[in-house]
């Protein structure tokens, strides 16, 4: 149901205005549950995602102006390439950061950032600098203008999710979830922790960039200020917050509601930068008052509720106490999926 | 009866705090070999050297008659379990995936089926002999202390290691709990498993474990069975100090 209506929206809707906002909802909604892979199921707080978008975006830029793919739906070739070689590029980066936990991952990560930053703007053969790279604008008619890219990004939004679905149930998304809650005693257990982090690292940062590549495509200018962006890392961070990281579809959520909002307030209150305060405010917010995030609290809150019920029409009082001390929500076989 | 576990001339210290100085000592197959010592001994930093969680400054370990450079993932993998002080147990995943990760899986396993039907029957089995089974589904975190210090051992169980290293496994747990933990210890020991078992609970280490390793001060100072080391007069003057 998901999917049709993710296909028939953009031909519902026509105002370029709203089918602009959607591809922008879908690219954050992919960029959120490509950070989860990391920093939601694995728990390392990757905060510099900007980095990867930024290397994708750079990817697509030079690709399409010296390599000569061909422009119109051709170029969107490029997409999986690149997201595939950014995946492996950043491997002996990602080991290096992976040796180090919590605030200094953190820190390291935003480092990396600026420096890939620096780079965009000084290798001035590669990037042209601080001037930019123009991408050949897209030849698709001026009526539905919007229409590939949105369905380029859903697509990767769907394989992002089929990423994410295929690691939540395979071993190595328990082994990640083993590292998130502990990691030496992971080791321990005989879990590859090493193994495991990296390949986390690499779909994540692969998935990514291919997000920037069609980006780029869509906003037909790169530069490095604006293609790598703190913003976009916490942006992205904040939404698996809110929708709830440690779940699917919590990227998903956040990001429909966030992005929308966004522009919204950008629209209202111009460029003021107002709409930053009211970031950090909902990070807040959300930190404080829905710490799983909006996905796992209705679950629980559901569960709970049901149970109640059921177990207030065999025995009425006994089980009350019981049924709201336990919160989880967990399958009966065991598994939390 | 072979040596599994052989530790030499292991040095480890924090700052000025030489907490392993020189020290060696062996665990022979198939027994239950205590390491006890008054705190700061360097018990638990013995543990975590020969795990592989801390550096030795010198020494070597020999496991199973081969030296090994101590690596955590590695030793599970040729058979040495360990459980830790603090009863560390993986809170936001259900208790039955907590066992299933005790089992070590080929890097070419990762694409498999996150819990597959033999973890899962594997699993059932040992939180069923552990008294969990009922709390297969729900989350680790909500387990009382005690419970987590089962859930640990299963877990440790679940990885068919050859020498276990115990830390410390009955304490904060009622007597009751410490009993059931020493059924278990037992059972496994008939089973043909070798523990290494750090202790404060003198009359579980006196009924349980043969023989007893003395550590003070980083050093080995006594290795004996339990009713000798009881009357040594090294050791007495360890734990009460002059």
């Amino acid at each position: 149901m998901f999917t049709a209506l993710l296909v028939a929206l953009p031909l519902i809707i026509g105002q370029h205005w709203q089918v602009n906002l959607l591809v922008f909802t879908l690219m954050y909604a992919g960029l959120a549950a490509a950070w989860n892979l990391l920093g939601g199921y694995t728990g390392y707080p990757a905060l510099g995602h900007g980095a990867f978008f930024g290397i994708g975006a750079y990817a697509m830029a030079i690709g399409t102006n010296h390599i000569g793919v061909g422009a119109g739906y051709r170029s969107f070739l490029l997409v999986l390439p690149i997201a595939l070689a950014t995946g492996v590029a950043v491997l002996p980066i990602a080991r290096l950061l992976m040796r180090t936990r919590a605030a200094t991952f953190a820190l390291l990560s935003i480092t990396v950032m600026f420096m890939v930053q620096t780079f965009a703007y000084n290798l001035r053969s590669l990037t042209h600098g601080s001037e930019g790279i123009s991408v050949p604008l897209a030849p698709f008619p001026a009526t539905t203008f919007e229409r590939p890219f949105y369905y380029a990004m859903a697509a990767l939004l769907a394989l992002t999710l089929l990423v994410c679905w295929a690691v939540r149930t395979s071993k190595l998304g328990l082994s990640l979830n083993a590292v998130r809650d502990d990691e030496d005693r992971a080791r321990g257990l005989g879990v590859q922790t090493e193994l495991v982090k990296l390949v986390a690292f690499a779909l994540s940062a692969g998935l990514t960039a291919g997000f920037g590549a069609v980006w780029a495509y869509y906003v037909t200018f790169v530069f490095p200020g604006f293609a790598i962006d703190p913003l976009l890392s916490l942006g992205v961070i904040l939404m698996a917050f809110l929708g709830g990281r440690r779940t699917l579809w919590g990227p998903v959520v956040g990001a429909a509601l966030i992005v929308p909002a966004q522009q919204y307030f950008a629209y209202r209150y111009g460029a003021s930068h107002l709409y930053l305060v009211a970031y950090a405010a909902l990070f807040l917010l959300v930190i404080y008052l829905l710490p799983d995030g909006i996905i796992p609290s209705i679950a629980a809150r559901l569960t709970r509720l049901t149970r109640l019920t059921t177990r207030c029409a065999h025995t009425p009082r006994a089980h009350i106490a019981d049924s709201i001390a336990d919160k989880d929500s967990i399958t009966d076989k065991g598994e939390r999926v | 009866m072979s040596t599994l576990l052989a530790v030499e001339g292991l040095r480890k210290s924090f700052g000025g705090i030489r907490a392993l100085d020189e020290c060696g000592f062996e665990v022979p197959e198939g027994t239950v070999t205590a390491l006890i010592g008054p705190n700061g001994s360097g018990k638990t930093t013995a543990f975590n050297v020969i795990t592989g969680y801390l550096p030795a400054d010198a020494g070597t370990v020999a496991f199973r008659g081969n030296p090994v450079r101590p690596d955590p993932c590695r030793l599970q993998r040729l058979g040495l379990g360990r459980t830790f002080q603090q009863a560390r147990i993986f809170p936001g995943l259900s208790v039955l995936e907590n066992v299933v990760l005790g089992r070590a899986q080929p890097w070419h396993a990762l694409p498999r089926l996150r819990v597959s039907g033999t973890d899962r029957h594997r699993a059932r089995d040992l939180l069923e002999e552990f008294g969990l089974a009922e709390h297969a589904g729900s989350h680790a975190g909500t387990l009382s202390y005690g419970q987590r210090r089962l859930l640990e051992f299963a877990a440790v169980l679940m990885g068919e290691p050859v020498l276990v290293l115990l830390d410390e496994p009955t304490a904060g747990i009622n007597p009751i709990m410490i009993e059931a933990m020493e059924q278990h210890i037992r059972r496994r020991h008939a089973q043909g498993v070798t523990f290494l078992i750090v202790e404060h609970e003198m009359r579980l280490v006196m009924r349980l474990c043969d023989p007893v390793i003395v550590l003070d001060r980083g050093r080995l100072i006594a290795c004996a069975a339990p009713a000798e080391v009881q009357t040594d007069p090294r050791v007495l003057d360890a734990y009460l100090g002059d």
